[in-house]
C-alpha cells in the first residue's frame, strides 16, 4: 500500500532505529491528540489551559459533557454569544466531543 | 490524523527526510556523540510567534533543550497599541517582559540578534560573534518594511512621519505628535497594499485617534489615503465612525486618489494621483508596504514576492530543511497576518516539531483566528475564523463559521465586544509570555 521509494524507505527504517534515541530524551513517544490542538486555539483568548486572566471566562472547570453541550449549542445559535458562535460552527460533532473530552481529562489532572 | 498515508508522513518530514528530521544530519551510520542529549530548538525572534512556540515546545516535551534569541529585554506589542494613541492604555500596559518563559518554562532566553543562518551545520550566527546550534530552527522575525517602495519614505522619513507598525519608540513619536497637534489640524493615515501586518490594524487606529480628537481638539480632521480599494470591517467601522464621530474622517481609495507615491516629510506633504495631487497633513502616520522580517530573507526563506513559503501543516520551510517559519513572515494561506495567527500557528509548530523528534505523526492542523478593534473604549467589532489544511495543502476558513460582528447589534453587543477586546489582548499575553 504505501509506495516510498528507496530513499523513503531507509529513511523509516532511519526513524525507526532511532526512535529510541529521541525517545530517550522525549518523555513519550506519543501522538498529540486533535483534542488537544484544538484546545490550545481556545487558550489564546481563554488563557493557557482555560485559565483566563481577564475579562473571558475561564474554561477549565467545566465537565466534558457539559463543555460538548455549550459548544453544540453555541453551533446550533441556541446559546446566544458574540463571538462563540462564529467559532463553534466550525467544528463537528467528533471534534466538539475531542475538545470537550481533553478539557475533561485538564480538570482531572488539575490544571 | 485520518487520511494521512504514510507516505505523506515522510513527506512531513521534510526535504531532507526522517534522518535530518531526527537531527541526525549524518545518517543513521554515524549517531552524533550528542545523540542521547535533548534535542536542541532555537526560536529566533520573541513575539507572538516566537515566544508561543518555545512556551508550548516546553510545555509539550520538557525535556527539549529550547533557546529563544530575542535583541529587545522586553516586548511591545502592537496589539494595544493603538490604545495607548486613544488614551486608553500607557506604553507599560503593552509591554512584556520573557522572566515566565525564563522562570516558568525553562526556556534559555538569549537576548542577541540573529545575523545569519548556516542551513548545512545548523548553527546560527549572532551579532556578539557567538554561534548556536540547532537541530531545528524556528525563524518568527514579524515584518520587516520595503523602504522608498513610496518615493522619500526611508527609515530616517519614518522619524519624523513615524509608522509606528512596529510598537515601542515609533508608537510613542506618533502619540507625542498627536498631542502636540494643533485643534483642527488633519491627521493622514496612509496603509499599506496586501498583504501587511494586521489588516484591521489603520482603521482601529483611525478610531482611537477619533476617540482622542473628539475629547481634546474636536475641530480635527482625519484623511485615510489608502493603497487599497478597501479596508477590514467596513461597514461595521464606517458605521460606528458615522455614529461616534460624525464629519470627521474621510476615506480615499485607491482609485480615487487614495495612492500614495511620494512624501516630502520636511513640508509634511504626501503626492498621490502620480504626483498631480498634494494633501498637507498636521501629523502624517505612513505605514509602508511590507515584507518578511530581515533575517527571514537574509536566510534564504523568503521567496520572489518577499515572503517565506512554508508547509503549511509544520511550517516547515520549503526553501530550508530543519527550519520552520512563523507569524508575519510565513505564508499561511487565507489566515491573516496577525498576533492571533501567529500564537496559533507557533503552538502548531511546536507540536509538529515535538511529534517529528518522536517519530510519530504531527496532528492534523486546526487553527482559529479572530481579531477584535475597538471604535471606541465602549464600541467593540471582531471578525473570526476557523482554518484547516485543504487538500492542496492550503490552510482555508472553514465555511459556516467564523464571520463578522452583525451589522446592526444592540448597542449592548458592541459594549460587550469591547470588553472582550480587552479581555482577548490579556489571554493572548497570558498564553503567549505567562
Amino acid at each position: 500500500m504505501f509506495l516510498l521509494g528507496k530513499t523513503g524507505k531507509a529513511a523509516l527504517s532511519c526513524l525507526a532505529g532511532t526512535l529510541a534515541l529521541a525517545g530517550a530524551a522525549t518523555t513519550q513517544a506519543q501522538e498529540i491528540s486533535r483534542g488537544e490542538v484544538i484546545a490550545t486555539t481556545c487558550y489564546t483568548c481563554h488563557g493557557t489551559y482555560g485559565v483566563s486572566p481577564g475579562a473571558i471566562p475561564s474554561i477549565n472547570e467545566i465537565s466534558a459533557d457539559r463543555m460538548a453541550a455549550i459548544l453544540q449549542a453555541y453551533r446550533s445559535g441556541q446559546r446566544v454569544a458574540t463571538v462563540m458562535g462564529r467559532h463553534a460552527s466550525g467544528y463537528t460533532d467528533e471534534e466538539i466531543r475531542e475538545v470537550a473530552q481533553y478539557f475533561g481529562k485538564l480538570q482531572k489532572r488539575g490544571k | 490524523m485520518a487520511g494521512m498515508t504514510r507516505r505523506d508522513f515522510v513527506k512531513l518530514l521534510g526535504a531532507s527526510g526522517a534522518a535530518t528530521a531526527l537531527g541526525l544530519g549524518a545518517g543513521c551510520e554515524t549517531v552524533p556523540k550528542s545523540a542521547k542529549a535533548a534535542p536542541r530548538v532555537v526560536v529566533v525572534g520573541g513575539g507572538f510567534g516566537g515566544a508561543t512556540c518555545a512556551k508550548y515546545l516546553r510545555i509539550y516535551d520538557p525535556a527539549l533543550n529550547v533557546t529563544m534569541i530575542e535583541q529587545n529585554a522586553n516586548f511591545v506589542t502592537c496589539p494595544g497599541s493603538n490604545w495607548v494613541l486613544g488614551g486608553m492604555r500607557a506604553m507599560q500596559d503593552i509591554t512584556h517582559s520573557y522572566d515566565a518563559l525564563r522562570s516558568k518554562h525553562g526556556v534559555n532566553v538569549v537576548h542577541d540578534r540573529v545575523t545569519s543562518i548556516d542551513a548545512a551545520k545548523r548553527t546560527v550566527g549572532l551579532a556578539s560573534g557567538k554561534t548556536v546550534e540547532y537541530d531545528r530552527l524556528v525563524v518568527s522575525p514579524g515584518i520587516d518594511f520595503r523602504w522608498n517602495a513610496i518615493e522619500g519614505y526611508d527609515e530616517a522619513a519614518s522619524e519624523l512621519m513615524p509608522h509606528a507598525w512596529k510598537a515601542g519608540a515609533q508608537t510613542v513619536l506618533l502619540q507625542k505628535q498627536l498631542h502636540a497637534m494643533r485643534d483642527g489640524g488633519t491627521f493622514i493615515i496612509c496603509p499599506p497594499p496586501m498583504p501587511f501586518r494586521c489588516p484591521p490594524g489603520p482603521p482601529e487606529r483611525v478610531s482611537m485617534v477619533a476617540h482622542y480628537f473628539k475629547a481634546h481638539k474636536p475641530r480635527s480632521k482625519i484623511l485615510i489615503l489608502d493603497a487599497k480599494e478597501e479596508f477590514s470591517k467596513q461597514g461595521l467601522f464606517m458605521d460606528a465612525w458615522e455614529e461616534l464621530y460624525p464629519g470627521m474622517i474621510e476615506f480615499v481609495p485607491a482609485s480615487k486618489g487614495g495612492k500614495v507615491q511620494r512624501v516630502d516629510v520636511k513640508t509634511r506633504t504626501v503626492y498621490t494621483d502620480e504626483g498631480l495631487t498634494t494633501h498637507k497633513g498636521d501629523v502624517i502616520n505612513i505605514i509602508p508596504p511590507q515584507r518578511a522580517g530581515n533575517i527571514a530573507v537574509a536566510g534564504g526563506l523568503a521567496n520572489e514576492t518577499g515572503w517565506c513559503p512554508v508547509n503549511q501543516h509544520t511550517f516547515e520551510s520549503t526553501r530550508v530543511p530543519n527550519v520552520h517559519v512563523i507569524g508575519d513572515s510565513a505564508v499561511a494561506g487565507a489566515m491573516p497576518k496577525s498576533g492571533h495567527t501567529a500564537n496559533n500557528i507557533a503552538k502548531m509548530t511546536a507540536a509538529s516539531i515535538v511529534s517529528l523528534f518522536r517519530g510519530v505523526r504531527p496532528p492534523s492542523p486546526s487553527h482559529v483566528n479572530t481579531c477584535y478593534s475597538l471604535v471606541s473604549p465602549e464600541y467593540g467589532i471582531s471578525i473570526a475564523a476557523v482554518y484547516r489544511i485543504n487538500e492542496k495543502g492550503v490552510l482555508e476558513g472553514v465555511k459556516g463559521a467564523g464571520g463578522l460582528s452583525p451589522k446592526d447589534a444592540p448597542h449592548l453587543q458592541r459594549v460587550q465586544e469591547a470588553g472582550y477586546a480587552q479581555g482577548w489582548y490579556q489571554g493572548i499575553t497570558q498564553d503567549t509570555f505567562g
